[in-house]
């Protein structure tokens, strides 16, 4: 029976020689995931189930990253059950303050997920990881907890959507323009249960940047999973960073698809998600002075150090609109430091923004960038639900960093056009 | 086991923010959660709701983060069940592990109005509309999500079985 990449890592994790779209398995784990809001539930349920041990204290990790540093008492307890836990089970990949990153960001940068890797976190984007070659999904914390004492979860194979990539981004757009793009066209639940399998010959035109921002945001068209082939941009960035052997699978020739997309790189224009959806996507071009109050560059879909370099271009020796406010977030301490390194940092400051270290803040609401009641902001995260970034009747819009930068120096939403 | 109460209706999409917004997301403390239990899109559903009421939706319940606090919130506050035309991923194998009853009825959502009177037998998955004295027959588990159900949950599940 062909199958299609995802089919055959979990069906190598499931031991068997085969599976269909539809089939129950009970797969291997490679990593289990979990972060500061989600590990303290995870915990209380391993404790009350009565599990005293984890199945590997290497093969989960727990990264402290969205109210850290603590935003407040309540917030401090929720890391420091995380600390204790991770301390007295030596979990060798736990992540505090000062190593820490947007979870995200930060795994596939210390090479702790790899390709072929079978993985399950307790955050919605855990499906950032396809971009890798790795089957990669979102799981609950009752899944983190079962998953931590196990190593083992169960998975309803998924029936899979080919998106077939052509042709060349053009300058002023990213991978986060494609994957708008895509939610845009397939709906927040177009792809439902399924895996997002990205493939054509325009992938060699996507650095890894790009396609972990893409893999990141297919949980936006509902996927189980979104998955780049393993191929020489993937090497590369995995060389010497992958801290397991890593394992190349393709798919089948025949692999069956329930639906082809086909993209084409070199139609795709700068796109913003307009409130409250994901899907509700326009052309920048078409959104004629939307003013707006705050502009937030960073989150685990666009924190990357191809994000920062595309706001510094955009963003250095210009100054932010008055009363816009600009905040900047590297995913990564190393991120953090490039910035510096690179005088990206101070170029940010000059321009009026402000620079956190890495936190997801902002990007679900919880600290470092609040809204008020009918303020406005264009952010490089990845959800504009109602009351995302704080007050209900605030509003979100998703862009690149190429369009949100561009729109701070603006003041109002627009696209990014070279001088 | 069945439930009975009042339906509470809402539309497609509704997100896991919205359900239990991440401002609150700072205790894992389910009783102090649910008191925030649809803030942001129904301020009086905490006030209003009782035990065995029904929760009534459109396609996608439970859209966006991957947060078990938002099935573990609408559980902890007496809801009995949640129709909807359809389930986000994670939060239908979050309400499964958890043990909140969860029905997939395309009809039932479109048909049942906010207010009706609702039955529903989980064995069986027909829901009953005492109101308008409607039934509707809803898609059953498969076997397997079945047993985790029977055994009360996830971790309940794993402890009888041992890992392949």
């Amino acid at each position: 029976m062909a199958m299609t990449m995802t089919q055959k890592i979990l069906a190598k994790h499931a031991g068997v020689d085969s599976v269909d779209a539809g089939q129950l398995i009970n797969a291997k784990l490679d990593i289990v995931l979990g972060n500061d809001i989600t590990t303290p539930v995870a915990i209380g349920e391993f404790c009350k189930a009565g599990f005293t041990d984890v199945f590997d204290k290497d093969r989960i990790a727990i990264v402290l990253d969205h109210f850290v540093p603590n935003k407040d008492i309540k917030s401090a307890e929720q890391s420091k059950t995380c600390r204790q836990f991770a301390c007295h089970h030596c979990i060798s990949h736990f992540y505090d303050v000062g190593k820490m990153g947007i979870e995200h960001a930060l795994l596939p940068e210390a090479g702790v997920v790899t390709a072929g890797d079978c993985i399950i976190g307790a955050d919605s984007h855990t499906c950032t990881y396809g971009a890798l070659g790795a089957f990669s999904t979102g799981v609950g914390s009752t899944d983190m907890a079962a998953g931590m004492a196990t190593g083992m979860a169960w998975f309803k194979v998924p029936a899979a959507i080919k998106i077939d990539i052509t042709g060349k981004l053009p300058e002023n757009c990213s991978g986060k323009d494609v994957i708008l793009t895509i939610i845009g066209k397939l709906g927040v639940d177009g792809a439902l249960y399924k895996s997002m399998e990205f493939t054509g010959e325009g992938i060699k035109n996507l650095s890894m940047d790009d396609r972990l921002c893409i893999c990141n945001m297919a949980i936006e068209a509902g996927a189980k999973n979104g998955i780049f082939p393993v191929d020489d941009v993937t090497i590369q960035y995995l060389e010497g960073r992958s801290q397991r052997p890593y394992m190349i699978f393709s798919a089948d020739e025949d692999a069956v698809y329930d639906e082809v997309i086909h993209v084409n790189l070199s139609e795709i224009v700068p796109t913003v998600s307009c409130p409250h959806l994901p899907s509700n996507t326009k052309a920048a071009a078409n959104l004629h002075h939307i003013k707006i109050d705050q502009v937030v560059i960073g989150s685990c879909t666009n924190g990357r150090l191809e994000d920062m370099e595309a706001a510094y271009n955009i963003l250095k020796g210009r100054q932010i609109a008055q009363g816009v406010r600009c905040i900047i977030i590297p995913g990564t301490m190393n991120i953090l430091r490039e910035c510096v390194q690179r005088g990206w940092y101070t170029a940010f400051i000059d321009a009026g923004a402000v620079v956190s270290t890495p936190t997801c803040g902002p990007c679900l609401g919880g600290y470092m960038g609040i809204l008020a009641a009918k303020e406005r902001c264009i952010a490089t995260t990845n959800r504009n639900f109602v009351g995302r970034m704080g007050h209900v009747d605030s509003e979100v819009y998703l862009a690149s960093p190429h369009t949100a930068a561009a729109s701070a120096l603006a003041g109002y939403i627009t696209e990014y056009k070279e001088d | 086991m069945i439930t009975q109460g009042k339906a509470f209706k809402y539309p497609d999409n509704v997100d896991t923010d919205v359900i239990i917004p991440a401002r609150y997301l700072n205790t894992p403390d389910a009783k102090e959660l649910a008191q925030h239990c649809m803030e942001d899109i129904d301020k009086e559903f905490v006030k209003n709701v009782n035990a065995g009421d029904v929760i009534v939706a459109g396609w996608n319940f439970g859209c966006g983060s991957s947060r078990e606090h938002a099935p573990l919130v609408i559980k902890t506050c007496g809801t009995g069940c949640v129709i909807a035309k359809s389930f986000a991923r994670i939060f239908y194998r979050n309400a499964i592990n958890i043990g909140l009853p969860i029905l997939e009825c395309e009809k039932a959502a479109e048909e049942i109005k906010a207010g009706d009177k609702i039955h529903v037998d989980f064995d069986t998955g027909i829901i009953t509309d005492i109101t308008t004295d409607k039934t509707y027959e809803a898609q059953p588990f498969p076997e397997f999500i079945q047993a985790i159900i029977q055994k009360g949950g996830l971790l309940a599940a794993i402890g009888e079985r041992e890992p392949q």
